[in-house]
C-alpha cells in the first residue's frame, strides 16, 4: 500500500486548511447583494379592507379564493385536517360576539370573508418558540416553513382560526401539472396561513384576492393617511372581528 | 450504583421485558406517524392539541408533586418521609422524561426540535417551560443520586445538595405555573383564560402526584421489603385529601363565575364538557370524573376510613382517574370547544395515538423501574 505518515500529514494539513478558509468562503457568499425590485411596493403597516357589501354569493367568493390557493399551492382535504388561507363563513362564526336573534333577514346568514387578520399586536408571535412566524416591518405576520418545529402553538395562540397545520404531506393533495413553481410548496408537520403575498409586493404587484376581488376588496398603507384604505376607512362604517382582545387586526370589514 | 439494577429477579426481568413490548409497539406506530405526519391522529384544524399534550400536562403535575414530600422532609425536618423522599425525587425524573417524550411526539417536525435552543425566545412561554422541564429533571437526577450515594456509603451528603434541594422546592412550583401559563395566557380561548388556573393545576397536581406515589409505595410494600411507615402513609393521605378538597373548590369556582356572571364564553366550555350541549364521549368522562372526585373525597376525609390499608387504595385510585380526567383529557378538548367560530369540532385520540403515548408512558415506568430497583437495594444494603 502507497500510504505513509508523511502522506497522512499532508492530506490531513491540507485538510486542516480547507476547514480554516471555509469561513472565509461563507463570508464572501453571504456578502451576495438581495436584490430588491425597484418594483416593490412599500408600507409600514399593510392592512385591507373587504367591503362585504359586493360579496355575497359564492360566485364572489370563489374567484378570490382560487387566486390565493392555486398561486400559494394551497391543497384542498377533504376532511377536518384541512388547509386554509382564505375562506368564508356565516356572520354568526365570524362575528360570535356579535350576538342578535332579531338582526336583519339580509345580514342573518350573510356570507364574510376570512383570512389572517396580520394583528398589529398578533399572539401567535408571541407563543412562537422559534420565532418561525413574525411581524416583518411593514405589519406583514409571516411565517418561516424552514424553523417551523410543528408545535402548533400558534395555532392554539390564534383568537381567528386564521392558521392550518400540514398533519400530512400536502403534494399528496395538489395536482403537481398546476403546481405553482413561483412559491414553495410545504412539507408536512408545518403551520401556514395567508401571507398577504409579501411575494408579489416584493414584484410590486398587489395581493392576488384583492387583483381578482374587482374592487371587493382595498389594500393600503393604514399609516399613510392619503392611502385608499384609510380614505375608505374615513368614509364608512367598519368593523374588526373580536375587538375586545386587543389583537388589533389590520383586516376591516365594510358594512 | 446503576449496576445493581443489572440484578433481579425473574419478576424484575419480566416487568422490563413487557415494558419494552409496550415501548416496541409504540415505537413502531412511531415511525408511522414520523413517515405519515400527525394525520394519524384524531387532530384537526380546529382540536389542534389533543391527547399527547394533554398527557405532558398531566405528567408535569406528577413531576411537581415531589415537593410535597421534599418541603416537609427538608424545611421541618419531618422524619417520617425518610423513606418515601427518594421515591418521590425519581418518580419526578420518571414523569418529566415522559413530559419531554410527549413534547417530542407531538412536534411535527421533530428534528428540528433544536431551533428552540438555536432560536431562543423569551417572550414565548413554550421557551421557558423546556428551561425549567430541564432545570427539574438536572436538578432531581443530582439530589436524588447524590443523596443515595452517600447513603450508601454511609456519608452525609455533601453540603452543595443543600442549596440545590431548597432551589427545587421552589422549581416544582415554577414548572407546573409555567406549564399553566401555557395555557392562560392565550386572549382567544375561553376555558384556559382564567387567573385561577395555575392554582387550578398546582392544586390537581399536589393531590394526583402524591396519591400516585403513595399507590406506588403501596404496590412496592406488597411486592418488595420496601416500608414506607405508617406515619408517612398517613401523612401522605393527608396532604392528598387537602389538595383534593381545594382542586375541587378550585374547580367549582370556576362553575360559578361561568354561570351566575352568565356569559356565554364562560359557560359554553363547561356546558359542553358535561354535556348539556353536543353531549359526546366527553361528557361521559367528566361526569364519572365528577362522581369519582366526589367519592374519592367521601372517602378520605373521615380519618377511620383513610387510614383503613383496604379503603385507601380504592380512594386514591378514584382521585387519580378523577384527575386524570379532568386534565388529561378535559382541559385540552375543552379548551379547544367552543372553536374560535364558537362552533364545536370533536375529537378522540386514535388508537395510533393512544399507542404511541402507551410507549412515551412506558419509558417513563421504564425509568422509574430502573431507578426505584437502584434505590431499594441500596436501602437494603444500608439497612
Amino acid at each position: 500500500m502507497d500510504t505513509s505518515r508523511r502522506k497522512f500529514l499532508t492530506y490531513a494539513g491540507v485538510s486542516v486548511l480547507g476547514l480554516a478558509a471555509m469561513p472565509a468562503v461563507d463570508a464572501w457568499a453571504s456578502d451576495t447583494p438581495y436584490v430588491v425590485s425597484s418594483k416593490q411596493l412599500k408600507a409600514t403597516r399593510w392592512a385591507m379592507v373587504v367591503d362585504t357589501t359586493k360579496l355575497n354569493s359564492e360566485a364572489d367568493f370563489a374567484p378570490l379564493i382560487e387566486a390565493c390557493h392555486s398561486i400559494h399551492n394551497v391543497p384542498d382535504i377533504p376532511t377536518k385536517q384541512n388547509i386554509k388561507w382564505i375562506w368564508y363563513d356565516e356572520r354568526e362564526r365570524v362575528f360570535p360576539d356579535d350576538e342578535n336573534p332579531y338582526m336583519a333577514e339580509a345580514f342573518e346568514h350573510k356570507n364574510y370573508l376570512l383570512l389572517c387578520n396580520h394583528c398589529f399586536e398578533p399572539p401567535c408571535v408571541r407563543v412562537c418558540p422559534t420565532k418561525a412566524t413574525f411581524k416583518r416591518e411593514d405589519g406583514i405576520v409571516m411565517m418561516d416553513f424552514h424553523r417551523c418545529i410543528g408545535c402548533r402553538y400558534c395555532m392554539a395562540g390564534c383568537p381567528y382560526g386564521a392558521r392550518s397545520f400540514n398533519f400530512m404531506d400536502p403534494r399528496l393533495h395538489l395536482d403537481a401539472a398546476k403546481e405553482n413553481k413561483e412559491f414553495p410548496t410545504r412539507t408536512k408537520g408545518v403551520v401556514e396561513k395567508c401571507n398577504f403575498c409579501y411575494e408579489r409586493l416584493a414584484d410590486g404587484k398587489l395581493p392576488a384576492c384583492v387583483e381578482a376581488s374587482k374592487g371587493a376588496l382595498i389594500f393600503g398603507d393604514l399609516d399613510d393617511p392619503k392611502s385608499e384604505v384609510r380614505k375608505v376607512l374615513k368614509e364608512r362604517y367598519s368593523i374588526r372581528r373580536k375587538p375586545s382582545i386587543g389583537t388589533q387586526p389590520n383586516v376591516y370589514y365594510l358594512i | 450504583m446503576l449496576e445493581t439494577a443489572l440484578k433481579g429477579s425473574s419478576r424484575y426481568w419480566g416487568w422490563l421485558v413487557v415494558l419494552l413490548g409496550v415501548i416496541g409497539v409504540g415505537a413502531g406506530m412511531y415511525l408511522v406517524q414520523w413517515n405519515q405526519g400527525l394525520t394519524i391522529t384524531g387532530l384537526s384544524r380546529d382540536v389542534s392539541w389533543g391527547f399527547y399534550i394533554a398527557q405532558f400536562t398531566y405528567m408535569v403535575g406528577v413531576a411537581a408533586a415531589a415537593v410535597m414530600l421534599v418541603l416537609p422532609y427538608y424545611f421541618h425536618h419531618y422524619k417520617a418521609f425518610k423513606n418515601m423522599i427518594i421515591l418521590a425525587e425519581f418518580q419526578a425524573i420518571a414523569a418529566v422524561t415522559v413530559c419531554l417524550g410527549f413534547i417530542v411526539v407531538d412536534l411535527g417536525q421533530p428534528q428540528r426540535l433544536m431551533n428552540v435552543l438555536l432560536h431562543p425566545t423569551p417572550n414565548s412561554i413554550l421557551f421557558w417551560d423546556m428551561v425549567v422541564l430541564n432545570g427539574y429533571l438536572f436538578l432531581n437526577l443530582v439530589i436524588g443520586w447524590v443523596t443515595l450515594q452517600s447513603e450508601r456509603k454511609h456519608v452525609h451528603p455533601p453540603k452543595w445538595v443543600k442549596p440545590l434541594v431548597y432551589t427545587s422546592i421552589v422549581w416544582a412550583v415554577s414548572i407546573h405555573t409555567v406549564t399553566a401559563f401555557l395555557y392562560q395566557g392565550l386572549p382567544g380561548r375561553h376555558y384556559w383564560l382564567t387567573a385561577i388556573l395555575a392554582a387550578r393545576f398546582l392544586s390537581s397536581a399536589f393531590c394526583s402526584g402524591p396519591a400516585i406515589l403513595l399507590l406506588v409505595a403501596l404496590l412496592l410494600e406488597k411486592l418488595t421489603d420496601f416500608r414506607a411507615g405508617e406515619e408517612a402513609k398517613r401523612s401522605m393521605a393527608k396532604i392528598i385529601t387537602y389538595a383534593m378538597c381545594v382542586n375541587v373548590f378550585f374547580f367549582l369556582l370556576e362553575v360559578f363565575t361561568g354561570f351566575y356572571s352568565n356569559i356565554p364564553g364562560h359557560e359554553h366550555t363547561i356546558k359542553f364538557l358535561f354535556g348539556f350541549e353536543h353531549g359526546n364521549y366527553v361528557a361521559v368522562c367528566m361526569w364519572i370524573a365528577a362522581v369519582l372526585a366526589i367519592g374519592s373525597l367521601a372517602l378520605l376525609i373521615p380519618p377511620a376510613w383513610r387510614d383503613n390499608a383496604k379503603v385507601l387504595p380504592v380512594a386514591l385510585i378514584a382521585l387519580v382517574v378523577a384527575t386524570w380526567i379532568d386534565k388529561g383529557l378535559g382541559l385540552l378538548i375543552g379548551g379547544f370547544t367552543p372553536t374560535p367560530f364558537e362552533t364545536v369540532t370533536e375529537y378522540a385520540p386514535t388508537v395510533p395515538e393512544l399507542l404511541i403515548s402507551l410507549a412515551v408512558y412506558g419509558t417513563g415506568a421504564l425509568v422509574l423501574t430502573i431507578l426505584y430497583k437502584v434505590a431499594l437495594t441500596v436501602k437494603k444494603e444500608v439497612s
